[in-house]
């Protein structure tokens, strides 16, 4: 029995997960982390990473068999033929959509951090202050400055490639170099800021493909295969980054195949006992016991857990008491923009792909601007010329048709927008004890979609990228509106909400369960805004940030 | 599903794409999101002489010039593979019934099938149902399906550039460029990246 007992288990090995297990083990902790999937270990396990174009039977697109496997993941791109093992087979693990939802999920070793999209943004203190000031939801128990050291602290091990630009509206981090922008972005960035009088900015990505070597990583090669796993470990991933270090300390056990069923309760001492665990190949149940444990599951299935957890005291599940658990589902609202040609510049061309685009951060509603809608989105793009796969209006087949795709088309810039959704209590996840996965448990009912004031601010979205690009000279500028539904941005917050009173919020502010303080929640499950830029850098300083106070609260014996 | 080129406007790979944020691309996202409905198909399979005639067509599209054209890539067989394996039940009809169209439009021309005709009898055809293909696709209703000669225009495109040959003789495939640059020089002549 002696093995089964640890001083943390750490629910999940994605970007949180990862990042806990590799603290707490730097602390010293002896730490279970427990993956409900397959491993994938760091570059033997990234089987299709250094294929040739030509190597891939179907050069990248789905096929028929694909698409039946996963009729989720289909309603977007991400999945591709050549990183499709990444991504959960939707049939095994079903969930129910009272209202349209998209969840793409990815379960084995390293979860998302394995395809995610390394865009690593710092919160600004306006996002931290807004629920407050402005009346919406609760208020957010920690500021930036809180957040601020640990920002610092998970950016410089992560590795993350960036400019320092001074802008209030996105604060500088401890960055690695920035990647050069193309001579159109360069073009239209001046162009903008001159427009605007300095007052918006289109500034070079700040994305996690480290520029200058890490321990045991290689800086960015600029292949832009990332979503098949980096052999280079150039890009932040928990196996290229957080999992050697944990391994390092000889601290960590990996278990795969690992599905927690629940959160383990001792309603006396008022605290979590440990996880239990369905093994996912053999279905054998197993009980693990630790001091602490972090959830680190993914929101959704982090809330899963809870909900199943501490039943005979709270029926809808630990954490459960505030009457939070499961609500304020956000995701980033996005698939608007507008995109156009940019006239000359053809003598002009980039070397390499770059994994990574340009990025226009929020000014809507910041510094006295002021529209009907609360809050603001920023822009992601890039400029670049078109390759072989554009259409050629003056040729029909043939010769000339192929000259002219041998060499590399006008430029043209594009630019989309993600927007902050606001936290709203009747945008929920329930249990559905009905219906069952694979291994016959309870799946999840989602209910959730934007509303009034994310429907506003999409005009803007469509109509601000069109005057942007117009006032840079773009010429033949087309506006894109697309449809979108929750959890296609795949920035899946909220659920368990961080709060200061434990009547309104199920995490108090150092992430612990209110009525389980050993029992902590560091991923997106934690948030009780969205703001509008990319969340996974906020979940490491958070998860960073709860660890170093679970070590310290052990020591006081206080948890 | 809709099939607006915008979606892929992303953050997640920003580049790779890129070309398929714009309304311009000829390869578009009806290729990477083709249609959803799944189901057993219950088509013949492409016979040797419907890939002969499919390296034809696509040698048509991409002739052989001073470097190789479509069919040294064997495009005939991989667009049947193609369309076996990744078009669903109906595109996979609209595709097989084009192959007889073409053909019977160059019996119908020429006097004889479309292997048989002469190499520039091959590109009137071809040019005058690109031309047919083009008032398709401006005028259809978004998400209904391509023109049968879109379909092997575009998977000509395809499988041409992303062979070997394509990669290392029309384009340049470099699997590990090392370096990024933003701007550098571009003479004519110079390849373009794939």
């Amino acid at each position: 029995m002696s093995e089964q007992n640890y001083d943390a288990i750490v629910v999940g090995s994605g970007i949180s997960g990862g990042w806990a297990a590799k603290e707490l083990t730097e602390k010293g902790l002896k730490v279970l982390l427990l993956e409900r999937g397959e491993n994938i270990e760091h570059v033997s396990g990234y089987k299709n990473a250094l294929k040739a174009p030509w190597e891939i039977p179907h050069r990248d697109h789905l096929t028929q068999k694909m698409r039946e496997e996963h009729p989720v993941l289909i309603r977007d791109y991400f999945m591709h033929e050549a990183n499709v093992d990444y991504w959960v087979k939707d049939a095994e693990s079903p969930y129910v959509e009272v209202r349209p939802f998209n969840w793409f999920r990815g379960y084995h070793v390293g979860g998302r951090s394995l395809m995610w999209g390394r865009q690593s943004y710092r919160w600004n203190r306006f996002d931290y202050e807004a629920n407050a000031k402005e009346g919406i939801a609760i208020d957010w128990p920690v500021r930036y400055e809180d957040m601020a050291p640990w920002y610092d602290h998970v950016e410089t091990f992560a590795g993350i490639s960036g400019s320092l630009e001074g802008l209030e509206s996105l604060p500088d981090g401890k960055y690695t170099p920035p990647m050069d922008m193309t001579v159109v972005e360069k073009h239209v960035a001046a162009r903008i800021k001159d427009h605007y009088k300095g007052s918006r900015h289109m500034i070079i990505g700040r994305s996690a493909n480290t520029t200058e070597p890490r321990p045991g990583r290689s800086s960015c090669q600029f292949r832009n295969k990332c979503d098949l796993g980096c052999p280079f470990g150039a890009y932040f991933s928990t196996q290229s980054s957080t999992l050697p270090a944990a391994v390092a300390t000889g601290n960590l056990t990996l278990r795969p195949w690992s599905i927690v069923t629940q959160v383990t309760y001792d309603k006396d001492r008022k605290r979590a006992t440990g996880v239990e665990v369905m093994d996912g190949q053999t279905m054998e149940t197993t009980r693990y016991t630790s001091k602490i444990v972090f959830l680190c599951a993914s929101t959704l299935n982090t809330a899963w857990v809870l909900m199943n957890s501490a039943t005979d005291i709270w029926p809808d599940g630990l954490g459960s008491s505030s009457g939070e658990l499961g609500h304020n589902v956000m995701d980033h609202h996005f698939r608007v923009g507008a995109s156009g040609e940019v006239e000359g510049f053809e003598d002009r061309y980039v070397y390499g792909r770059r994994p990574n685009g340009i990025y226009i951060p929020r000014y809507r509603n910041l510094f006295g601007d002021k529209r009907d809608y609360l809050r603001g989105f920023g822009y992601q793009g890039s400029g670049d010329r078109k390759g072989w796969n554009r259409e050629i209006a003056e040729y029909g087949v043939g010769a000339q048709m192929k000259a002219a795709l041998l060499e590399p088309g006008h430029w043209q810039m594009g630019i989309g927008a993600f927007g902050e959704t606001l936290p709203n209590h009747n945008n929920k996840v329930t249990l559905d004890k009905n219906k069952k996965d694979k291994w016959g448990l309870p799946v999840l009912a989602m209910d959730a979609d934007i509303g009034e004031n994310e429907h506003k601010m999409r005009k803007d979205m469509a109509d601000d990228a069109a005057e942007m690009l117009e006032a840079a000279g773009v010429k033949n500028v087309k506006k894109h509106e697309d449809t979108y539904a929750m959890g296609q941005g795949i920035h899946e917050m909220g659920t368990a909400r961080m709060g200061l009173d434990p009547k309104t919020s199920v995490l108090n502010k150092h992430n612990q369960v209110w009525d389980a303080p050993n029992v902590y929640v560091t991923d997106g499950a934690c948030m009780v805004s969205t703001s509008c830029v990319n969340p996974s850098l906020t979940y490491m300083a958070m998860t960073a940030r709860a660890s170093h106070h679970a070590v310290e609260s052990l020591k006081r014996m206080d948890i | 599903m809709s099939t607006e080129p915008m979606h892929l406007i992303n953050r997640r790979e920003a580049v790779r794409r890129i070309a398929l944020i714009m309304g311009t691309a000829m390869v578009a996202s009806d290729v990477i999101l083709r249609g959803a409905s799944v189901g057993v198909k219950d088509l013949p399979a492409f016979t040797d002489a419907d890939k002969a005639l499919l390296d034809e067509i696509g040698e048509t599209i991409i002739p052989t010039t001073d470097i190789p054209g479509a069919k040294a890539t064997g495009i005939g067989p991989f667009m049947a593979m193609f369309v076996t394996d990744c078009y669903n039940q109906k595109e996979h009809a609209t595709f097989s019934d084009g192959l007889g169209k073409i053909d019977a439009e160059s019996k119908r021309r020429f006097g004889k099938g479309f292997v048989d005709a002469t190499p520039e009898q091959r590109l009137v055809l071809c040019n005058d149902l690109d031309k047919e293909q083009r008032r398709f696709h401006d005028s259809k209703p978004k998400g209904e399906q391509e023109h049968y000669f879109r379909m092997m225009k575009e998977l000509t495109l395809m499988g041409y550039f992303s062979s070997e040959i394509g990669c290392t003789q029309a384009v340049s495939y470099i699997e590990v460029p090392g370096a990024w640059h933003g701007d550098v020089p571009f003479k004519k002549g110079d390849k373009e990246w794939y």
